[in-house]
């Protein structure tokens, strides 16, 4: 039938669904063409982040025998662990002279003879035996191993070291493992000792914080501007005030979060206390709108069904609509969550950038965030720093990754409940 | 055909009205939906409203359980009484009045929760059941009602909303009845159901007619004739004409209640 049609089609008619066909390719390649160059943006900016950060969770060790001395009950603590790597060196390198050891100890991390303490502390019976133990090289021997075809400060100072370190290597004597101590300490001047774990605990403080803030406050504006007010200019104003504070440039929260919970109410500052009430802030409208959004989509039906069979219009909000919404709800409330785990700039202000070494452990506790660490140890000229950086930047990823993915989880999985 | 000729309501009833309507009025913001419309709704028996789409005859429904205020323009006046009590009064408790008049929607809509909360949570916001089992009897009795009991007996644990849209509809039946109401207000009860199940929800309408005063809107006027012994025609906003079924069937006295169900328009 449609053949037959065609052929009836006249001149012009024909041709006018050429183009009509034309166009629609057209705009189907213009379509696959975004969305290709969009993926190899992604591609691209993923790949050159892991790139950096990947090797970041690793550090390069080198394997001594360390010779522990006989017990000494009483001077446990005053033994010198920095002398018995030196030992450890001289034993292994015994052609070097004793100038040499100096420039030897500097391819092991200062940090190294902490390690050396924690393994007699964990085996006193070691004492008087010898050990072989795996100690973190030092921030200058990483880089060059990491990239050995650049010149560094190591081999141009001391052409031995180069030597040294590949005879080491050709024994096997040196191994790359997973950097532990990344996720198990706080900020340190050291490229070589530096973790993640306060940074974590920072921002998970300050965003407990923001969400035990945020959600309840933003639900409960969200269900009464949605169900409750009245139709009023000054509802109107409010509304269109929420829109506008929800595109507000962030840095202006932190103006707001100084000027007010600092400078008027004393609360301590840069503390995740501070941080994550700014943030609650911030993310306040956004949790309004998407809970609004997501209470304006249940259908009229359900309301309609409570309220004849007498409910209130308090018990249709909470017990039929409310449900019904919670998965948007929840989905909004975790992106903007996930917006403020992501905030730099408001924290900045409220002095949570700054150089921390203890992990806190409460609010009060003076903390920074991690994209607060990442930008300190960015901007560090020692490349080292930069390393953890960009591992910083892996695990912010992943966090915001999971968030996003609990999100999606929860809307799968509570709309199953739905109408 | 045979219930229109052995219906009861062939003559004027002279007992008490269960619900009446007097100079009622709806507007909806400027636009007048409803206008001077006064009825008498009697008990034992089955009124239906027909009339073209936007005649009122929804409208007019929603006065009885005053579902007209979901719309926030919407505004009322006139009189409507049920069982001589005014209400619109300003002491009427809206929550109370709803538990006393069922509603039935167009397109089923069983809560998003278990076949067993859908019919208890009526007995349940108005605590009409003391203990467990009482509210299970309820729940029972409410869904045997309806008929709908042997099919879900063994699954009162699925979702409401699984069912088919016949038995969903059925379900919203039972869900009202699980009130205790004394009125039934069904708005086009079957229109988004299949003959089939039309079928069922017009036999439970006869079965529930002495039981309820039923009201129900149909825009199916050989279902006007089936279930109802009232009929009332609508046009424009306006009651045309009322009367019993086989008096506005067989001999209409007005000219557009006659065009309308000669299928002229509508």
């Amino acid at each position: 039938m449609s053949l037959n049609t065609a052929h009836a089609l006249t001149p012009a008619a024909q041709k006018r669904g050429a183009r009509r066909q034309r166009l629609d390719r057209m705009f189907r390649f213009a379509g696959l063409a975004a969305l290709m160059m969009m993926s190899v943006i992604v591609v691209l900016l993923l790949g050159a982040i892991l790139w950096r950060g990947l090797p970041a969770f690793t550090q390069h060790q080198v394997r001594l025998d360390i010779t522990f001395p006989a017990p000494q009950p009483e001077a446990v603590s005053n033994t010198d662990y920095g002398q018995l790597i030196r030992q450890a060196l001289a034993q292994r390198f015994p052609d070097a002279a004793p100038e040499d050891i100096r420039a030897l100890r500097k391819i092991i991390s200062p940090s190294a003879r902490l390690t050396v303490r924690d393994a007699l502390q964990a085996n006193p019976d070691w004492a008087g035996q010898t050990h072989s133990l795996w100690l973190a090289v030092s921030a200058k021997t990483q880089t060059y191993l990491r990239s050995p075809g650049r010149a560094t400060e190591l081999g141009e100072r001391d052409p031995k070291v180069l030597t040294w370190l590949a005879d080491l290597n050709d024994n096997a004597d040196i191994r790359r493992a997973f950097r532990a101590t990344l996720f198990q300490r706080g900020d340190s001047r050291r490229a070589q000792s530096v973790g993640i774990l306060g940074a974590l605990a920072g921002s998970a403080l300050t965003l407990t914080v923001t969400l035990v803030l945020a959600f309840p406050i933003g639900l409960a504006s969200a269900i009464y501007l949605q169900e409750f007010a009245p139709k009023s200019r000054l509802v109107d104003l409010l509304e269109v005030n929420i829109n506008n504070l929800a595109a507000i440039p962030s840095i202006l929260y932190g103006l707001l979060g100084l000027a007010v919970f600092i400078n008027v109410f004393h609360l301590p500052r840069a503390t995740p206390l501070v941080g994550g009430m700014t943030l609650a802030l911030m993310t306040l409208p956004t949790v309004i709108i998407s809970s609004r959004a997501a209470l304006a989509a249940v259908p009229k039906d359900l309301r309609a069904a409570s309220l004849s069979l007498g409910a209130s219009h308090v018990q249709t909000v909470f017990h039929h609509i409310l449900p019904s919404a919670m998965p948007g709800v929840l989905t909004g409330t975790i992106l903007a969550v996930a917006q403020a785990l992501g905030e730099t700039a408001p924290l900045l202000l409220i002095g949570m950038l700054a150089f921390i070494v203890d992990v806190p452990t409460q609010v009060t506790d003076v903390a920074t965030a991690l994209p607060a660490q990442i930008f300190l140890w960015a901007e560090n000229p020692d490349e080292a720093f930069s390393d953890s950086a960009a591992a910083a930047i892996v695990v912010l990823l992943l966090m915001l990754l999971s968030l996003n993915a609990a999100a999606v989880f929860l809307r799968t999985r509570l709309e199953k409940r739905r109408w | 055909m045979t219930e229109m000729q052995t219906s009861p309501a062939a003559t004027e009833r002279t007992d008490t009205p269960k619900m009446t309507a007097r100079n009622v009025h709806v507007h909806f913001g400027e636009i007048q939906a409803l206008s001077d419309v006064s009825l008498d709704i009697f008990d034992d028996e089955v009124t239906a409203l027909i009339g073209p789409s936007g005649c009122g005859k929804s409208t007019f429904l929603r006065c009885f359980n005053r579902m007209n205020e979901m719309a926030e323009n919407a505004t009322t006046a006139g009189q409507v009484q049920i069982d001589g009590r005014d209400i619109y009064a300003n002491d009427v408790d809206v929550a109370a009045l709803r538990a006393q008049v069922g509603m039935v929607f167009q397109r089923p809509n069983p809560f998003p929760k278990s076949i067993f909360d859908n019919v208890a949570y009526g007995p349940r916001i108005h605590g009409l059941a003391e203990t467990k089992s009482d509210l299970e009897e309820i729940v029972e009795a409410s869904l045997s009602r309806a008929g709908l009991w042997d099919e879900v007996k063994d699954r009162l644990d699925d979702m409401g909303t699984v069912l088919s849209d016949g038995q969903q509809q059925r379900l919203c039946i039972a869900r009202a009845i699980a009130v205790n109401p004394k009125i039934i207000l069904m708005d086009e009860p079957c229109s988004a159901l299949d003959p089939i199940a039309t079928g069922k929800i017009e036999e439970l309408i006869e079965e529930l007619r002495l039981g309820f005063t039923i009201v129900i809107v149909t825009h199916s006027m050989q279902q006007a004739a089936r279930v109802s012994q009232k009929t009332v025609f609508f046009h424009q906003g306006s009651l045309i004409e009322h009367g019993s079924t086989v008096e506005i069937f067989t001999k209409p006295r007005h000219e557009r209640t006659k065009d309308y169900i000669m299928g002229r328009y509508g």
